[in-house]
């Protein structure tokens, strides 16, 4: 027995727009419009790719105490988080694994909290048993949620409300987009400079045919919206970081301000924090790195990692072909004794063996607007 | 030159010399999407029908390519292996992957005409 997909508010735009839909994270999504991945991966980068991300959980922490209340359950400084400032972050569990990774925006009145569609539920749930009690946690499924992400974002937007410009990366603020009264930031999942936008679902069809009227948009799918993240080296949770992988293993402890660590003022007080602590200053026994071949079959998630001797060393999370690169790229763990960027590896895939090197990330330089 | 589909959505064109072309059908492209990546096969090896002859690898996964029929592989398609989007623009033509000499014509027989591989993807 199937349970049936949900459907985000554009669900019959996307239909209209010839796209093939296919099940992503409960709801009936577009892996691809007429052009194809590869086609819609490298328009994002030339110009503006609009992105239907409603599926995502967006909710409220609503309290004076919701900062303070939210820090015992990830491992990063919101207290200080400036106002309209957004801040990537990971909810942990007592093994210092990650539970799911999220965005945190401070608002004049309330955190707004962006996660993965996938894990919306258990997200709400652990919010809610945890901090229930010192803040309010209100979900906001009437939200819908676009990505608009590109170089070309920036002078699409502006048409629609020339103030959004003055945005750097990973701001926010309320704007009104040819009327439409909606909460945006600049940030995104491509590496590209663009903006993730917050509207009410009875205004999102109307707010999207507004965008993708502009010249310099398209409308793009899941499909590229994998392969751009990849390229861009930034992990898709439920493969690249999961309940078995720590912040240190996932090469996320930038996403751990000093303040939080041992030492800082306001130390540990989140699952597993003691882990975590022992792993930043002793290092983890492996490490997620990035990987890229010269040859032309794509690597994927699963595939064992072999060092030049045969002995197995990790295994790939993601990979795919990098559109943009024009090479097979792929994120995996590997023992920290093989981490080095250029240390020569090699991936098995069927019956050969790929030669891959570790490569720095981002394997497609970001681009963001930092003013 | 007859063509003859198979339910893994092949296609194989009979020439003069008991030599058939196969690649893959336009709903196979249309289902795979933008193909990045062909493994052919051997030059020279013998293979049997329904056997794995090769792989075509899409952005989002690799599917095997399978003998329609017995026989020899003789040529492999190098411009696809350079280039497989040939197999999304031109999957009948220039999208060849590989000629395989028959040991065994009377297979071709058993193969769906074009009627009925329509028929096929009109009900799947």
């Amino acid at each position: 027995m199937s349970a049936e997909l949900h459907k985000t508010p554009l669900h019959a735009l996307h239909v209209e727009l010839g796209a093939k839909m296919v099940p992503f994270g409960g709801y009936d999504m577009p892996v691809q419009y007429k052009e194809g991945i590869l086609a819609e991966h490298k328009y994002t980068r030339a110009a503006a790719g609009l992105f239907d991300v409603s599926h995502m959980g967006q909710v409220r922490l609503v309290g004076a105490d919701a900062a303070a209340a939210l820090e015992t359950i990830v491992p990063v400084d919101v207290i200080d988080l400036p106002v309209l400032k957004q801040r990537y972050a990971l909810f942990t569990n007592a093994q210092g694994g990650i539970l799911d990774d999220l965005m945190i925006t401070r608002r004049e009145h309330d955190l707004f909290v962006v996660v993965n569609a996938g894990c919306k539920v258990q997200d709400i749930a652990h919010m809610q048993a945890t901090i229930g009690q010192r803040c309010e946690v209100i979900p906001m499924p009437e939200r819908a949620l676009l990505a608009l992400q590109g170089p070309q974002a920036v002078t699409a937007l502006s048409r629609l409300n020339p103030e959004v410009a003055k945005l750097t990366f990973m701001t926010g603020g309320h704007f009104k987009l040819d009327g439409i009264d909606t909460f945006l930031t600049r940030s995104g999942y491509t590496g590209e400079d663009g903006f993730e936008i917050s509207v009410h679902e009875n205004d999102a069809v109307a707010l999207a045919r507004k965008l993708l009227a502009q010249p310099e948009v398209k409308p793009i799918g899941l499909g590229a919206r994998d392969t751009l993240r990849l390229e861009a080296g930034l992990c898709l949770y439920g493969h690249d970081i999961d309940t078995g992988t720590t912040p240190v293993e996932g090469a996320l402890t930038w996403a751990i301000q000093k303040v939080r660590r041992a030492g800082g003022a306001r130390a540990g007080g989140y699952p597993g924090a003691a882990i975590v602590d022992q792993q930043l200053a002793a290092g983890a026994q492996r490490k997620r790195v990035g990987l890229i071949s010269t040859e032309r079959m794509p690597v994927r998630e699963g595939a064992k990692v072999v060092d030049a001797n045969g002995a197995e060393i990790g295994v790939v999370t993601s990979g795919s072909l990098g559109p943009s690169v024009n090479q097979p790229v792929a994120l995996a763990y590997l023992g920290a004794a093989h981490t080095a960027v250029g240390t020569p590896v090699f991936a098995l895939v069927r019956d050969k063996r790929v030669a891959m090197t570790v490569a720095a990330m981002p394997f497609s330089p970001h681009r963001y607007f930092r003013g | 030159m007859s063509i003859k589909f198979t339910p893994d959505h092949e296609w194989i064109k009979t020439g003069a010399d008991g030599v058939a072309t196969v690649g893959i059908t336009v709903h196979a492209q249309d289902a795979l999407g933008d193909v990045v990546f062909v493994d052919l096969p051997e030059v020279g090896k013998h293979y049997a029908e329904k056997d794995v002859a090769g792989v075509v690898e899409s952005v989002k996964a690799a599917a095997d390519v399978y003998m329609p029929v017995d026989g020899e592989i003789v040529e492999v398609n190098e411009a696809l292996r350079d280039e497989p989007a040939l197999a999304n623009t031109d999957p009948l033509n220039t999208g060849w992957f590989f000629k395989v000499k028959l040991s065994k014509p009377a297979q071709l027989d058993a193969l769906m005409d074009s009627t009925a591989y329509d028929e096929l993807v009109k009900n799947s």
